[in-house]
């Protein structure tokens, strides 16, 4: 990360801060926090998949943002609800939209982004493959092989 | 005065950038020695007009002189003394000037070292280093000038963003850009070499100082940025997967596999393309990251808007550089035969997955950062690509790794044989395994993440111990023929040691962090990990531009006064903006980290705590990478490489 990389960020970072400053929310707040311990590790998990909205890159788990602070409350509203997590996630984006979804979806041209790693896998070790034995069952070339007159020139050699 | 010297100077260095990317060029084609020799001269005073107008910056920054337009955007007169000079790079303007400082630098350093260099490959060498050089002082005159004037100068600045006003983070990108710059070095002797049309071992032991000492840079670099991440952010992450994080991940990833295939190429004459087209993409990389950080155009589509002059300009070197090269690598490619022969059971072989496996996770990386790009032009999607799908794609990549490492890395070149590396390797295997059923059977009722990542830390670690030892031979005196070890050796057995204790490092921690969220009242005690703490106080104490809520917590264990910790809030009232400093109590084997929030109605604080395993090894890992490729890089057949000019220009291949 560069030093503009750090400053942009930072920008974002500030921008949720000072979002934060004057209400004092900061991340996840005590009074936030669930009593079921189950039910809170599992808001949790949930949290960390889902994006602030206003700020750049940043978990609703880790943000300052009133928002964030709104996701996180809404999200164990309805895990108290008795929701799966699954549902939750799914209320979240039928608000939101998909762009909330730190992990993408599976859906439509989605599947690329999540076969990309395999494919090129299997795309590059074949490569990888066809090269490693080409290379085992080529002759030795170049300097390794002797031409005519160095032959003749080793057996003159050898004979003496 | 000052100041319009530095720019002029600049100036100045891009006119002798210019001449120094056609003249040898011409020359080495031609065989004209005159021309080929005024590459050298060139490169050194290119490096010293751009030294002295960075320093012209640096003193404006130091001086305070708000006439600069620069220096009132970004510092201010009550700034420490360090963070007036890091805030010469703390923007924009600066840190590209101290990109082409770092560019020239290493050109400089390639006509200083490079007296063993062939003579046309010198000259060409140092021809396309300039050539970079010269799109980027164009960059900087044309789009981003540092040394603009303001008609009537403010009596103060706006101050430095103050979360960039920390030790970690004012060094943070000079290590950074010695690693991006770095690889242009490999890109001008692969662009260099298939303008020659000769790739042999020589030419592989010339390139592999420069990627070496850029991949040591860049892993400081990003070690030191993920530290600072670490500390200041207030809940102890360490990787966020972000853009601008990936942008400085993907070279390093393609650096470490350059650096193995060019073992390959030193020693056996094979991979030759494969390595060219990594120094390429290597570099391409590098400024793919520019591009990125520069343009915003990855952090929100329409932050390209904002500065579409700079984005589309890096891009336009980026096409102009990557696309020139690939075209010439496709057009020379055929010419470069592989001749060393080698079993599908041979270090060689080892070194292909090593580079299949690195090029791949780049690969996924940087599919996944571009994809939110991609969904959005092409399917019309807004869609966020975050930290659970970059763990979950790219993990299983480094757990391959680490698996077939110490393998790899024992296997004999030429011809081996499975199943007695394996039986070489039963020791440290046995250790891993015994660890990880120890941990797995110690931890309670949690995920294998833990266990399986001590089992790879270790398995690495030991197995490139037993490499090392195995190196000693058979008989008497094996601590002795240790210490004569070539330092390679030493310096592969550090580094790979090194990623080890990462890997167990970033699995340990994620795995047995704990946390605690509460209200706590001034005087209260409460129970986190084994540890008691106690919130003693919260004082207003004032800095010298900032002013801090500090809190005072005691941390006991059994009783007993391990730490005193002191968390701060602080508002920095120039900028306009406050920041966290974590409390942290830096132990071995785990770190308490504390963390104050704000003062509730009942009078209580939120208090954050988290007990942190392992996190310093983290860092430690990564140091310990870099101290490896320092050995290695501190090699005799280097320093003979660099210091003999007299031996022939063909080495040939062990």
């Amino acid at each position: 990360m560069s030093a503009r990389g750090f400053f942009q960020k930072i920008r974002f970072l500030a921008v949720c801060t000072l979002l934060a400053m004057g209400t004092a929310v900061q991340a996840v707040e005590p009074d936030e926090l669930l009593s079921d311990p189950a039910l809170e590790t599992r808001a949790r998990e949930i949290s960390k998949d889902l994006r602030c909205l206003v700020c750049r890159n940043e978990s609703i788990d880790e943000s300052n943002a009133d928002l964030a602070r709104d996701l996180r409350v809404l999200v164990r509203e309805r895990l108290s609800e008795g929701d799966s997590n699954a549902e939750v996630l799914d209320f979240v984006v039928a608000r939101y939209g998909e762009y909330v979804l730190l992990r993408p979806t599976t859906r439509g041209a989605n599947w690329l982004l999540w076969a990309s790693g395999p494919l090129m896998l299997v795309l590059a070790g074949g490569i990888g493959l066809a090269f490693v034995r080409r290379r085992s069952r080529s002759q030795p070339a170049g300097a390794d092989t002797l031409t005519e007159d160095e032959k003749a020139r080793l057996a003159e050699i050898l004979k003496e | 005065m000052i100041t319009e010297l530095g720019h002029f100077a600049l100036i100045l260095a891009f006119l002798v950038a210019c001449v120094q990317t056609v003249v040898p060029m011409i020359g080495a084609s031609r065989k004209w020695h005159g021309w080929m020799a005024v590459a050298e001269p060139a490169a050194t005073l290119q490096f010293l007009l751009t030294a002295f107008a960075f320093g012209a910056l640096t003193w404006a920054f130091v001086t305070s002189d708000f006439s600069l337009r620069l220096v009132v955007l970004n510092s201010h007169s009550a700034k420490p003394m360090l963070y007036k000079i890091s805030g010469t790079w703390g923007n924009h303007e600066g840190s590209m000037l101290l990109w082409v400082l770092i560019l020239t630098l290493f050109g400089a350093c390639a006509a200083w070292f490079g007296g063993n260099l062939p003579p046309s490959l010198r000259a060409r060498v140092l021809a396309v280093q300039a050539s970079i050089a010269v799109a980027f002082f164009a960059f900087i005159l044309f789009t981003s000038n540092p040394f603009l004037r303001l008609p009537v100068p403010p009596f103060d600045g706006q101050d430095l963003n103050p979360l960039l006003q920390d030790p970690g983070l004012a060094f943070h990108p000079p290590f950074l850009y010695l690693g991006y710059v770095g690889l242009s070095m490999a890109f001008s002797f692969a662009v260099a070499a298939l303008i020659e049309g000769r790739i042999d071992a020589a030419w592989a032991r010339w390139v592999r100082p420069w990627t070496l000492a850029a991949w040591v840079f860049l892993t400081i670099g990003i070690a030191l940025g993920s530290w600072w991440a670490y500390y200041e952010l207030g809940w102890g992450g360490f990787w966020f997967w972000d853009p601008v994080e990936n942008a400085s991940f993907m070279p390093w990833l393609l650096a470490a596999a350059l650096l193995h295939s060019a073992i390959v190429v030193e020693k056996r004459e094979a991979l030759k393309s494969w390595t060219i087209l990594l120094a390429i993409l290597a570099f391409g990389f590098s400024l793919i990251g520019t591009f990125i950080v520069r343009s915003g155009v990855l952090t929100s589509v329409h932050a390209f808007a904002n500065d579409p002059e700079r984005g589309v300009f890096i891009l336009m070197i980026l096409a102009f550089f990557v696309g020139g090269a690939l075209f010439l690598f496709s057009m020379r490619a055929g010419a470069m035969e592989a001749r060393g022969v080698f079993g599908v059971v041979s270090r060689e072989s080892a070194l292909v997955m090593n580079n299949v496996l690195l090029a791949v996770s780049c690969f996924v990386v940087f599919v996944g950062t571009i994809w939110p790009l991609v969904a959005e032009m092409l399917f019309d999607r807004k869609l966020s690509v975050g930290p659970p799908f970059f763990n979950l794609a790219f993990s299983p990549f480094m757990v391959a790794l680490g698996a077939i490492l110490p393998i790899g890395a024992m296997l004999p070149w030429k011809r081996g044989q499975l199943g007695r590396t394996m039986l070489a390797l039963r020791v440290p295997f046995v250790l891993a395994l015994a660890l990880a059923v120890l941990a797995w059977a110690m931890q309670t009722g949690r995920s294998g993440l833990g266990p399986i990542g001590l089992f790879l830390g270790a398995w690495v670690v030991f197995g490139a111990l037993t490499d090392l030892w195995s190196r000693t031979g058979r008989g008497d005196n094996r601590l002795g023929r240790l210490s004569r070890l070539p330092r390679a050796d030493w310096g592969k057995t550090v580094a790979h040691s090194g990623l080890g204790v990462t890997i167990f490092a970033v699995a340990g921690l994620l795995a047995w962090e704990q946390e605690d969220i509460r209200v706590v009242q001034l005087g209260e005690s409460f129970d986190v990990g084994g540890y008691t703490l106690t919130l003693d106080g919260v004082d207003q104490v004032r800095g010298p531009n900032y002013i801090s809520e500090m809190g005072k917590v005691r941390v006991a264990q059994n009783g007993r006064e391990v730490a005193v910790l002191n968390p701060e809030k602080r508002v920095y009232p120039v900028a306009q903006m406050p920041t966290t400093e974590a409390g942290i109590d830096y132990r071995v084997f785990r770190d308490v980290y504390v963390v104050i929030g704000d003062q509730q109605a009942d009078g209580g604080w939120t208090v954050r705590t988290y007990i942190k395993p392992f996190a310093n090894w983290i860092w430690s890992g990564s140091i310990l990478m870099a101290i490896g490729g320092f050995l290695s890089l501190s090699d005799r057949r280097f320093r003979v490489a660099a210091g003999a000019r007299k031996t022939p220009a063909g080495v040939p291949a062990e």
